[in-house]
């Protein structure tokens, strides 16, 4: 909506603010998946998935690929040297189990990356569509009616001017420098109603590859063809920008470090061995590296990298870099806007209080005749309320018979009417800021009551917007009363602040209003901290407080203005319906222009290291039960370690079928996984103390139980094979 | 009194002595490192060594200086073993050969005390007291200065400085370890060690012959033996001989020495980050492995299942009678969880599992609560590790007293713990690979290819645990005095010593450079029980997974027989 001044004004909010509240569309989500609004979800993961992804999945063994995942390298050098093994003894069937496996290991990793980037690359093929090639209508000169000439869309240069009529494509990202269109944006929001574009102010960014639906507008290109949002966000959904995020660098080093020293633990192993008298084959020595080496989280971590941006995308919210994810999830305040985040976009009359003497009724009635040429949702309010309240319906024009209506400008600020009596006694009703209605009516002669100003003062200090309402008739100028407008704040945002506060996250409403009604707005909503009268500066001056004392600040805009904050906060979440500058200054893209979503980034950010760190404990967990499998059957049937038998615990049929079963789980506790690391770990905020509480429970406790289950399980499987058990 | 609740009572004593000195020897230490004021004598010794004391160092620098003054204790101190020929007061025992000497020196430097020589047979009062007690002293103070930087790291942030190198090992020789060692010599002396310069006697035995009986100043290298987690026995047979440890109430002193720094450090630590509470997490860690480790060794130790051991009331062989299965087990238990190596029995002659706690505590990197300032900076160590993967789970970016564990942080900590596993299991692999080594081991008592069995093999793992851990205790059975293994030993004793301390400044640097972040709702609590219990295992499951394979082969093997 338009931030139309209105009578309510007398606090005028200084900065543009997002106030989009149309719904979340479900965005351009792949196919068979389903954008849960609300909390944080994956997409549902289906089986034909894997097969599809199988082809690319074996490209991925090639080596130079491969060795960008270090852990699942190492398992592919085995899988080689096993498989060498076996062919040098071709009638051992244990050797080309364990070399099957072990390249089954290695293709369940490669599968479940190129499931992750299959999702990806549906949703750019999507986007692919909506970038057809376009013919730019390029002008000679500034003059919006200089003459054309038609130019791919491709060789446009930063600076060109170009023209759009309705039906036109626009050819590349822009700003409208002359003229009003509306636009349809759905090939990158998803959202079908269309948008309107004008020049000058908040809203005179256009995107290359979405269609004028009407009127005619200039469009000054400013990025290149090839780096224009459309390429960015493919490039992104296709994980082709994908860099590693700090973390998981950090996380892919302590991996390393594991690897290396189970590799260390598993080669020194040989040399005992053989002094123990029981040199081990060499299969079964790889069998137990692959074994011990944190493959789990190697084979499922740039899944769990890939499938997070994904999340992001599937809420419509484009992050330009991985690290702004991670970002998110530190992110401890969080500035959010007062209008459209944490109330509705406009306020709405809660009460008519009369003044001493005057019936409310009457106030009513005189609030609704008033309001009745107020097309402000504020005004609107006001009719609704004195319905609602009071039984008064609106009437028309028509009704009222010699009627002249006032309607509210923004330099009167107010809004009335003057009837005509049947007498030609005129009766003069006026409804406005209170600044305004009290010049009116002392320019009439009268003057405002102390019980009207008392009344006024009361409503403000309560954090309330008052406007008052006057008539001037037979018997004179005065006022009969105030009308009560009130921020409404929207429904469930203190469950959120609640939940944010648990989670350890500061919260701060920006807000253009006074101190005073800013307080009682932040104490309704239940918001940590104000920002009240907050200029474009006051924000930066914020964010830097904030980050100097150590904070990660988040925050939106889509004003020009908010650029140098959204470029200054860690997590700069842009407005789509914000200008380009916005844009540029962010890190993150919100498609749908919800502003409330920046808690969902958080979330979003939150989940995907949770998934890291849970499954990185649950693979180092599980080591442990593969090493009561394979020692034993390893050492157990040797003279003099036969006490090495004790720690079978799991009573496995043979060393063979031990040995075989350790391996099984490895590789298919990969493939249980995949559905886990592309949705993210389950997600409720909930204290550190807690949340690390429940993970520890079911990822370090139950990756040190679970093993032992599914390699006991998988030996009773195998041991039926004839020549094993 | 029966023999178990006697070891009972000792646990006791001590973690009562220990809960009530800790506070104020900890509140003592963090002053003397925080203090602005020189002593006097401090300040004659700056001018001595030409060191400004008030100067800031950053890790390189910091790093330097420790390098540097260890380099020059390790060249001193083989120059005094090889010229001990011409030295004064020698018994007459000649040089040391070069082998020998680099591997005492690398050992008493490397706070290791690592002996692959017999005191009394080869040491005289020269290089007894002016080269191995002084080593004692300095290593100690180096350890705990590496240590305090460390905690500087973690208190100080915007910017990269770490302390005062020269300050901080001055301090903590002149405020701490001297005065301390003074008491506790006093101590000792009362219980009956001896404190002397006198020269060899010769005692006619019962059954003819002569038993040789060495004195010297042993009281005073006792006490810094025990105090600054060194180990190295005045006599071969280190604290199982009468002279060095005569009672059981020497003994339990002797145990409380070797603890008390370490323990104290915590409280420093947290007093230091300001935030006592995260002292007693690191405390509490700590006190959980040595309490868990100390009741398995009394256990295995009580109910070994041999008719004679059962008959003697546990697992006495090895063991001296004045101290008892629980003396012992309680000493083997502190000498290794600390990287003291110390020993008032043969570790050799533990049961099977004994033997392999003995070994299991070295391999979790002596952390519990570990060597003086070792211990801490261990411990913090594995404390960033456990705080990555539980900070993960909470979805931040893990932090840990408020700074970040990063990329820069985690490559830190990863190459620390990489460090003592490659030369353990590296050096223990090499040596049962080649020809000769081998042949040093004298246990025959197995079957395999080598007629040495699983003992055998826990014999030279032992020795290279040891080493690399700068524990400095042996297993025995294993003759150690050879051209391989003084220079292997005595290179895992260095790489062990000083290339963690490298990391552990750099990690310092790194984290003294950060803002801290705020604390909130959402942080990890590391000062929780939780967390606490988090890092016990990370501790455990990581040192288990690295070295299951081999103490499968060695004690696992022979204990579960």
């Amino acid at each position: 909506m338009s931030r139309t001044p209105t009578t309510t004004d007398l606090s005028e909010e200084a900065m543009p603010t997002a106030t989009t509240t149309r719904p979340a569309p479900g965005g351009p989500a792949a196919p068979g998946e389903h954008a849960e609004p609300g909390r944080v979800a994956g997409g549902l993961f289906d089986a034909g998935q894997l097969l599809r992804s199988l082809p690319e999945a074996l490209r991925k063994l090639d080596p130079r690929t491969q060795v960008k995942a270090p852990v699942m390298f190492v398992v592919e050098i085995g899988s080689i040297l096993t498989t060498v093994l076996a062919i040098t003894d071709p009638g051992d069937w244990f050797g080309w189990a364990i070399a099957g496996w072990l390249w089954l290991t290695v293709l369940f990793a490669n599968l479940a990356e190129a499931v992750a980037e299959g999702r990806g690359k549906a949703q750019a093929d999507t986007l692919r569509k909506a970038k057809t090639d376009t013919v730019a209508r390029r002008l000679a000169t500034t003059d919006p009616d200089a003459a054309e000439e038609r130019v791919p869309g491709t060789e446009l240069r930063v600076g060109d001017l170009v023209v759009c009529e309705a039906g036109d494509i626009i050819p590349g990202d822009g700003d409208v420098t002359w003229g009003v269109a509306s636009v349809d944006e759905s090939a990158i929001t998803g959202e079908s109603a269309p948008v309107i574009r004008e020049s000058g102010g908040d809203r005179s960014a256009v995107t290359g590859g979405t269609k004028v639906l009407s009127d005619r507008v200039v469009i000054k290109i400013t990025t290149k063809p090839g780096e224009t949002f459309i390429d960015r966000m493919i490039n992104l959904v296709e994980g082709a920008a994908r860099q590693k995020t700090p973390n998981e660098i950090a996380l892919n080093i302590l991996l390393a470090s594991l690897t290396i020293v189970f590799l260390l633990a598993v080669v020194t192993l040989q040399p005992f061995a053989t002094y123990a008298g029981a040199r081990q084959d060499m299969i079964v020595l790889a069998a137990l590296l692959v074994c011990l080496i944190p493959t789990t989280i190697g084979a499922l971590l740039s899944a769990i990298g890939i499938a997070g941006m994904d999340r992001l995308v599937q809420r419509n919210v484009l992050a330009m870099s991985g690290r702004a994810v991670e970002a998110a999830g530190d992110v401890s305040t969080l500035l959010l806007d007062k209008t459209g985040t944490i109330t509705l976009g406009d306020r709405q009359a809660a009460r008519f209080v009369p003044v001493d003497g005057v019936r409310e009724t009457e106030l009513a009635d005189a609030a609704q005749l008033s309001s009745l040429a107020d097309e402000t949702p504020e005004g609107r309010s006001i009719v609704v309320l004195a319905k609602e309240r009071y039984g008064l319906r609106a009437r028309h024009e028509g009704e009222l018979g010699h009627a002249a209506f006032v309607p509210f400008t923004a330099q009167t600020r107010m809004s009335g009417v003057d009837l005509i009596g049947d007498d030609g006694a005129v009766r003069r009703v006026r409804k406005g800021a209170a600044a305004a209605i009290t010049g009116w009516v002392v320019e009439r002669g009268g003057s405002v009551s102390p019980d009207a100003r008392e009344k006024v003062d009361g409503i403000s200090a309560a954090g309330g917007t008052p406007l008052l309402v006057a008539v001037d008739d037979v018997d004179g100028p005065r006022v009969l009363g105030v009308v009560y407008l009130k921020d409404v704040v929207k429904e469930g945002m203190r469950e959120r602040f609640d939940e944010l506060r648990r989670m350890g996250i500061k919260t701060v409403m920006i807000t253009g209003d006074n101190p005073l009604t800013a307080k009682a707005i932040a104490d309704e909503a239940g918001v940590d901290d104000f920002l009240a009268e907050a200029t474009p500066e006051d924000k930066m001056a914020l964010i830097k407080r904030e980050q100097a004392g150590g904070q990660l600040v988040a925050m939106t805009g889509d004003g020009t203005n908010d650029a140098p904050a959204l470029a200054q906060a860690d997590v700069g979440v842009a407005m789509n319906t914000g200008t380009s500058a916005a844009k540029e200054a962010g890190n993150m893209v919100d498609l749908d222009s919800n502003p409330t979503k920046l808690i969902e980034i958080v979330e979003i950010g939150k989940q995907l290291l949770i998934t890291r760190g849970a499954l990185t404990t649950f693979s180092i967990a599980n080591d442990v039960a593969k090493y009561f499998a394979i020692i034993p059957a390893m050492f157990a049937g040797v003279a003099g370690y036969e006490g090495l038998d004790t720690l079978n615990i799991m009573r496995l049929a043979s060393s063979q079928s031990a040995i075989l079963s350790a391996v099984i789980f490895n590789a298919l506790i990969i493939i249980a996984l995949v559905p886990l690391s592309l949705r993210g770990v389950r997600y409720r905020p909930m204290s550190a103390d807690q949340m690390l509480r429940r993970n520890l429970a079911v990822y370090g406790l139950g990756g040190l139980v679970a093993p032992f289950v599914g390699i006991k399980l998988i030996d009773l499987l195998i041991s039926l094979i004839p020549g094993i058990g | 009194m029966s023999p178990v609740l006697a070891g009972v009572l000792q646990l006791a004593a001590l973690v009562g002595a220990l809960a009530l000195v800790h506070r104020p020897l900890g509140d003592y230490l963090a002053a003397v490192y925080s203090s602005t004021r020189h002593l006097r004598v401090e300040k004659w010794i700056y001018r001595c060594i030409g060191a400004n004391p008030s100067v800031q160092l950053r890790w390189p620098a910091y790093l330097r200086s420790v390098l540097a003054f260890s380099l020059a204790g390790v060249l001193f101190l083989y120059l005094l073993q090889r010229a001990q020929g011409s030295l004064p007061l020698s018994y007459g025992f000649t040089s040391i050969s070069p082998h020998q000497a680099f591997n005492t020196a690398a050992s008493f430097v490397a706070n290791t005390n690592w002996q692959s020589y017999s005191g009394e047979q080869s040491m005289g009062h020269v290089v007894q007291t002016g080269g191995l007690a002084v080593q004692n002293f300095l290593s100690a103070a180096v350890g705990i200065a590496v240590a305090i930087a460390l905690v500087r790291g973690f208190a100080r942030s915007r910017t990269g400085e770490l302390g005062n190198f020269w300050a901080d090992l001055v301090r903590g020789l002149v405020r701490v370890l001297i005065p301390m060692a003074v008491i506790g010599a006093l101590v000792l002396v009362a219980c009956g060690v001896i404190q002397n310069f006198a020269g060899i006697h010769e005692i006619g035995q019962f059954d003819g012959g002569v038993q040789q009986t060495n004195g010297g100043a042993v009281a005073s290298q006792e006490v810094i033996k025990e105090l600054g987690t060194n180990g190295g026995g005045y006599f071969n047979a280190n604290s199982a001989h009468p002279f060095e440890n005569p009672n059981g109430l020497s003994n339990l002193f002797e145990i409380f020495l070797i603890l008390v720094i370490p323990v104290s450090l915590t409280r420093t630590f947290g007093r230091m980050v300001g935030s006592t509470r995260q002292g007693y997490a690191i405390l509490g860690t700590m006190g959980v492995i040595w309490l868990g480790f100390s009741a398995l060794m009394l256990w295995t130790e009580f109910h070994h299942g041999g008719a004679a051991l059962q008959e003697a009331g546990g697992a006495m062989e090895g063991k001296e009678t004045r101290f008892g299965v629980a003396g012992s087990a309680l000493f083997s238990a502190t000498t290794t969880l600390t990287s003291t190596g110390a020993v008032n029995s043969f570790h050799s002659s533990n049961t099977g599992l004994g033997g392999g706690l003995d070994l299991l505590g070295m391999m979790l990197g002596e952390i519990a609560p570990g060597g003086v300032g070792s211990g801490l900076y261990g411990m913090l160590i594995m404390a960033v590790i456990a705080v990555f993967i539980a900070g993960l789970m909470v979805g931040r970016t893990p932090e840990y007293l408020g700074k970040k564990i990063g990329t820069r942080e985690i490559k830190f900590a990863a190459c620390y713990i990489l460090v003592t596993p490659t030369l353990v299991l590296g050096f223990t692999a090499a040596s049962l690979a080649l020809a000769t080594p081998p042949d040093s081991i004298l246990n025959t008592a197995g079957n395999s290819v080598h007629g040495s069995g699983a003992h055998g093999f826990s014999e030279v793992l032992y020795a290279f645990t040891s080493g690399a851990n700068n524990n400095g205790s042996a297993f025995a059975g294993l003759n150690a005095n050879t051209q391989w293994y003084n220079t292997t030993i005595g290179l895992a004793m260095l790489l062990g010593r000083f290339l963690p301390m490298v990391f552990v400044l750099a990690l310092a640097g790194s984290l003294a450079e950060q803002q801290p972040v705020p604390k909130t709702a959402g942080t990890l609590r590391t000062e929780q029980p939780l967390f606490a219990g988090l890092l016990v295992g990370a501790i455990l499951i990581i040192t288990g997974l690295t070295f299951f394979p081999a103490l499968a082969l060695g004690p696992l093997a022979e204990g579960l027989a």
